[in-house]
């Protein structure tokens, strides 16, 4: 059992290798063979994976409670000199394991379930060499054991992320949306590879000085105690990680960088479920993460990033009550949740790690019951063939397993007992009131009943009621390829929060945590989220929108604000059509035509005019020339005699 | 014949091949063979010049360590030699325009106006080239150098298209002001060097060893440094390489864009800064600055551009300025970079004009607004316009991206000579260009292939042929594998670029 | 008579021949005038090998290259001439400027 770490790299090398045969050769010749490749590869992943955290959580934790961080296997990639040579290889440690099987088995689930949803596509083979790319691209940033291997497959989630959302290529709005996630991501990861940068230039001296093992980029060597010390003297650690924090805050879609997020949805549900809720989006959250001690010693830009997701938080959860398009509800609902993640994350300390842990166990659970609801969504989707969740209604009956599943999603994310999320957002908003933030407990409480509010109004306006639409009324259940993955994620949205997740995944001093003292916390939360339920249950719950549009008439103006998502995307595209390309691009495209250009011009006019000047004494009379000749050897003649003397 | 001048002279007697070959359709199997030999060649030096290079350790050096020399006596009064040799960096750059031409020729299958002037020209042009990469006589390389330019004239003027004529004469007279520079500092140096030590020569080597009086090098290193500028774009004398990559004919611009614009940064760096290293040091922060215009200059123009090769053109001004920025920077890292994008730039280059002479050729328009959905029916020329998009803009597991980054880390570890702060302010403005070349690649190919078909007799075209299919496949796989591993050309290259920032100590 | 009178009367012999190649309208008085140079040359050869190395001939055949040269110059030139003629109808050297374009 052993060997598994040694062979972990096999993890990530089985969707590679899958993706290289199916994309260069297989998808031409039988789409669906294409797709079941793609699916066992990710199957034989997701064993791996397991298996390794079996062996892994099967090792003995030292002394301190803590596992131990090994890189099992890596090669000499780039070398840009003496100390900040770059390998790619693996990094074993508790989160990496933990991000390892949640990529995989959502992976694997969410391949079961295309091969139902994407049958008969003409893209199906092209769909599934993208899918497999992301999930390697994904597994390659899990496991990466230096920042510029996470850089590497930052990038590389964004391309396939990229791929994926265009995937309806000859849909103007997915193309749209595809080249707005790409570039939003990439602005944020500009900030991302200058953080990088600054990161190494300030760390270069401190490295030439320390004699530690390993390579600047190396987290082991960032986050080695002494090193730490070493950057925080330098003064320039806190820009270098909000630098950072800008890439994780675009990949995470955290306010203002989230507008790429709703729009994503566009691609395929399925994508929609693996990449933009359960795994690529919380890549931002799992960088913090992983730099966590980094982190921990600039309190600043902690509470930066906590007051930051805590707006996300909230922000995100207000529009998601008013969209109609049950996908972009679903989007707006995870980056509430990111926000969630990020702020639990900015409250941690490393003597007080339970945001931490809260905010690791919290993208563990969301993982599953996201996916849960996107997939439960797809199924919906695919049977009314409408986004619009007035269009649905009465799908109880029709669909009952989907039904059943998407209400324990529904419950989940509410935070109702026993389901995971219950458990997850419980730690988190204990974390806050024993960090003493009461802003953050307040707030977190609030967004909690407005989840419950939001995610029960389209579980009831989709399933309860009466079909608002031809689509609803003759919806089917979806074949059992589907629904297969749908038991699945249910089955462990349900227990998911009963895995003692502390014992697994810890950081820093290990004694203050796991302290359920305060009974307060799970009362209130349960609290808040049964009313936030039967709210909706009043408004939404007889599948009308006669209630809710009462409520709409009667905020008129701020419910248009929030409609419209206070207009974000309508500021960026102002600031980069109107300013960007109109007082920076088309200038210096005039500019280079006609200035630099023409000065190049000018000076060949010029030569044309000086030539045309001179042409003047050419009679083209081979005599005038003559009498030149002549006169002009005379004239040497008689310089010479002169000069001769 | 040694080696190298087998290296150099084989495309010269493919031309001569060529022009003796009476049947047109056989023209272009001879082009191809000829360059399929070069080709194998080329690899076979690569491995052998490995083998020595990394059993060698370089970090001493300051003189650029020469292997598979050969040296003759040319004009021996004027200390003028045939003197070859190769080291790393020009080892890759033979590499990449070995794979060049062989892809241009493939890529002009379908020449049909007097090919065989065309496949002769473009023969001859790459013997200037590999003459000027391989040659360590100053005056040899000059003389290459020339040879290099001057077809470039004919066969854009000729081959065309557009406003033919005026921009081969644009390009022409503008290298030639080029040319000009340079030929009046190889004097200075050869004249300086010669009466200070006695021994007239231009041996490049020999002309490293003498120490040139600051004042003289504070002059001369300008001059050489736009001399080359010029043909690597430097921004302001960037404007002949828009017009000229419009109107040239496929290969030649994969060949000008790909190869020649990188005469330019090898110059730059292989005279200039080897030659005149406190010249360099003192302009290093002005150069930087106009390269770092470069940089934001060419991806913002790129922007607003309506042709598909003016919008490359401009991205290839923007990725040259890559390659001058990693020069001026005089770090290690930094100029290890440039060279690693003049070679990425030349693969990812060549390809982007290779793509757009194959869908020039279909849809017989370059202009991005009139396209639209094209990869509904050319689905492989798409992906590998993306995967030339993907590349540029930088994406980790191209080669792009090895290039960038070490420019960039570069830039912002700084030297030891100019002020940190000024240069990583450079280099951050210069960082930015990878989210503004994301912007102009995705938008300019989301038109052109995205979307709805715009055009109803765009349905019945076709995608892409076999050679169609080989030329892109042979540049994509360079790409990736430079891409996924760098370590070879890393390796490769280190070991000729540290000579040259020694000296600079 | 020794060498300076016959160089004299080559100069002037010569300098008569210039004047004649400038200033003559008509191209056949320029191809005549050019007869006269050539025949300059020609004496001067002949002289210097009387005068300076009397036991050669080296001048002597010199200036009868020079006449035979001078001949296939006088061929030459009158075709050039004819055809020209046929073209402008006139041998009017003034007329003659395609130089300048």
């Amino acid at each position: 059992m052993h060997d598994m770490i040694a062979y972990a790299w096999l993890i990530p090398a089985f969707p590679f290798i899958s993706f290289l045969l199916i994309g260069l050769g297989v998808r031409l010749y039988s789409q669906k063979l294409a797709g079941i490749i793609a699916t066992l590869s990710i199957g034989a992943s997701f064993a791996c994976a397991l298996t390794l955290a079996i062996t892994y959580f099967g090792l003995a934790p030292d002394a301190e409670g803590l596992r131990p961080t090994l890189v099992p296997w890596s090669f000499i990639w780039v070398d840009y000199m003496e100390g900040l040579r770059v390998n790619l290889g693996i990094l074993v440690d508790p989160i990496s394991v933990l991000l390892m099987v949640v990529v995989t088995t959502v992976s694997l689930l969410v391949h079961l379930y295309s091969m139902g949803y994407m049958k008969g596509e003409t893209g199906y083979g092209r769909y599934f060499t993208w899918l497999n790319l992301f999930t390697f691209s994904m597994l390659g940033l899990v496991v990466a054991p230096n920042i510029i291997q996470t850089y590497v497959f930052w990038e590389l989630v964004g391309a396939s992320s990229f791929l994926l959302i265009g995937y309806y290529y000859e849909r103007g709005a997915a193309v749209a949306a595809s080249k707005k996630a790409f570039i939003v991501t990439r602005f944020a990861d500009l900030g991302f590879l200058l953080g990088i940068i600054l990161l190494g230039y300030v760390g270069y001296p401190l490295y030439q000085g320390s004699g530690v093992e390993g390579q600047l980029f190396d987290y082991t060597y960032l986050t080695n105690p002494q090193n730490i010390t070493a950057l925080v003297g330098t003064g320039f650690l806190g820009i270098s990680l909000l630098l950072i924090y800008m890439g994780a805050a675009g990949k995470s879609a955290m306010f203002p960088l989230h507008i790429w997020l709703p729009d994503a949805m566009e691609g395929p549900t399925p994508v929609s479920a693996l990449i933009h809720a359960a795994t690529m989006v919380v890549a931002g959250v799992y960088l913090v993460a992983r730099l966590f001690p980094l982190f921990s010693t600039t309190p600043d830009v902690l509470e930066f990033v906590s007051y930051v997701g805590l707006f996300t938080c909230a922000f995100a959860a207000i529009i998601a009550c008013t969209q109609d398009d049950i996908k972009r509800v679903l989007a707006f609902s995870t980056l509430s949740q990111l926000g969630y993640m990020m702020f639990a994350l900015g409250l941690a300390s490393m003597d007080q790690p339970l945001g931490y842990v809260a905010s690791m166990f919290h993208l563990f659970t969301h993982a599953f019951f996201k996916a849960l609801l996107f997939l439960g969504a797809g199924a919906i989707i695919h049977a009314v063939h409408s986004n619009d969740i007035w269009h649905m209604g009465g799908l109880k009956k029709l669909m009952p397993v989907t039904h059943l599943t998407f209400l324990i999603a529904v419950l989940a994310i509410s935070g109702i007992w026993p389901f995971a999320g219950f458990f997850s957002k419980d730690e988190i908003l204990l974390a806050a009131l024993q960090g003493g933030k009461n802003i953050h407990f307040i707030g977190g409480l609030l967004v909690a009943g407005l989840t419950a509010f939001y995610m029960a109004r389209i579980y009831f306006l989709s399933f309860w009621g009466s079909p608002r639409s031809k689509g609803s009324s003759h919806a089917h259940e979806a074949p059992l390829i589907m629904l297969i993955p749908l038991c699945v994620l249910a089955v462990l949205s349900l227990v998911g929060g009963w895995v003692p997740f502390s014992d697994y995944v810890t950081i820093g001093l290990t004694e203050h945590q796991g302290g359920h003292g305060s009974s307060i916390v799970p009362i209130l939360g349960s609290l808040v989220a049964i009313l936030g339920l039967g709210f909706s249950w009043f408004v939404y719950g007889r599948g009308e929108s006669a209630r809710s549009d009462a409520i709409a008439a009667k905020w008129g103006m701020v419910f248009g604000w929030i409609k419209n998502k206070f207009y974000m995307d309508e500021v960026y595209q102002f600031i980069t059509h109107q300013m960007i390309f109109r007082f920076v691009a088309t200038p210096i495209a005039w500019f280079d035509r006609n200035v630099v250009d023409g000065a190049v011009n000018l000076t060949g006019w010029l030569t044309r005019r000086a030539s045309s000047i001179f042409t003047l004494i050419q009679t083209g009379q081979a005599q005038t020339y003559g009498v030149w000749f002549v006169v002009g050897t005379g004239v040497t003649l008689i310089m010479l005699w002169f000069t001769k003397g | 014949m040694g080696l190298l001048s087998w290296l150099i002279f084989i495309p010269f007697f493919t031309a001569l091949a060529v022009i003796l070959t009476p049947q047109p359709k056989q023209i272009k199997w001879v082009a191809l063979i000829g360059s399929g030999i070069h080709l194998l060649l080329t690899a076979y030096t690569a491995i052998k010049l490995w083998g020595v290079i990394s059993q060698e350790t370089f970090t001493a050096d300051v003189f650029a360590k020469l292997y598979f020399t050969e040296q003759y006596d040319w004009f021996k009064s004027l200390g003028i030699q045939y003197m070859l040799g190769v080291d790393g960096m020009s080892m890759a750059m033979v590499i990449l325009t070995s794979i060049i031409i062989f892809t241009g020729v493939l890529a002009s299958w379908h020449v049909t106006e007097r090919p065989k002037e065309f496949f002769a020209l473009l023969l001859v042009l790459v013997t200037g080239v590999f003459g000027v990469f391989l040659s360590f006589d100053l005056f040899l390389f000059f003389m290459f150098y020339e040879v290099a330019v001057l077809p470039m004239y004919l066969l854009i003027g000729v081959w065309g298209t557009g406003p033919k004529e005026y921009s081969a004469m644009k390009l022409t007279l503008m290298l030639m002001v080029g040319s000009a520079f340079i030929l009046v500092g190889l004097f200075a140096l050869y004249h300086t060097s010669g009466q200070g030590t006695g021994v007239y020569s231009f041996n490049l080597n020999t002309l490293a060893s003498f120490e040139y009086p600051k004042s003289m090098q504070a002059w001369v290193f300008p001059m050489i440094f736009i001399g080359f500028g010029i043909l690597g774009a430097l921004y302001p004398f960037h404007t002949w390489s828009p017009d000229g990559h419009a109107s040239a004919p496929t290969a030649v611009s994969m060949l000008h864009a790909g190869v020649l614009m990188k005469l330019g940064g090898y110059g730059a760096l292989r005279i200039a800064v080897y030659l005149l290293p406190d010249g360099a040091k003192e302009w290093a922060l002005f150069f930087m600055g106009l390269t770092t215009i470069n940089i934001l200059y060419g991806s913002f123009g790129a922007i607003k551009q309506k042709d598909l090769k003016y919008f490359t053109a401009y991205s290839s001004v923007s990725h040259c300025g890559i390659v001058l920025f990693g020069v001026a920077t005089l770090n290690f890292m930094g100029v290890k970079g440039a060279v690693l994008q003049m070679f990425s730039h030349g693969v990812m280059t060549g390809l982007f004009f290779a793509l757009i002479g194959m869908v020039y050729g279909r849809t017989h328009t370059r202009m991005i607004p009139e396209m639209g959905g094209l990869a509904k029916v050319m689905p492989w020329l798409a992906v590998c316009f993306y995967v030339a998009g993907m590349a540029s803009l930088g994406l980790p597991g191209f080669s792009g991206f090895i290039a960038e980054s070490h420019v960039f880390i570069g830039g912002f570890f700084g030297n030891a000579w100019n002020s940190s702060v000024a240069m990583q302010v450079m280099t951050v403005l210069a960082t930015m260009s990878i989210v503004v070349t994301a912007v102009y690649v995705l938008r300019g190919l989301g038109k052109v292939f995205l979307g709805p078909i715009t055009d109803s007799h765009y349905l019945s075209l076709t995608d892409a042929g076999f050679t169609e299919k080989l030329t892109t496949g042979i540049l994509i796989a360079v790409l990736f594998l430079v891409g996924v591993f760098p370590q070879f050309l890393i390796k490769l290259i280190e070991g000729s670029v540290l000579p040259i920032l020694n000296r600079l100590r | 008579m020794n060498l300076y009178h016959f160089i004299i009367f080559s100069l002037f012999l010569f300098s008569v021949g210039i004047y004649g190649v400038l200033t003559r309208r008509s191209a056949v008085g320029i191809l005549i005038a050019i007869e006269l140079m050539l025949n300059a040359g020609a004496i001067n050869l002949a002289v210097f090998n009387r005068y300076l190395a009397p036991d050669k001939v080296d001048g002597q055949i010199m200036a009868l290259f020079v006449m035979a040269v001078a001949a296939a110059e006088v061929l030459v030139g009158m075709a050039i001439l004819i055809m020209l003629f046929r073209r402008k109808k006139s041998v009017d050297i003034g007329q003659l400027d395609i130089l300048r374009h």
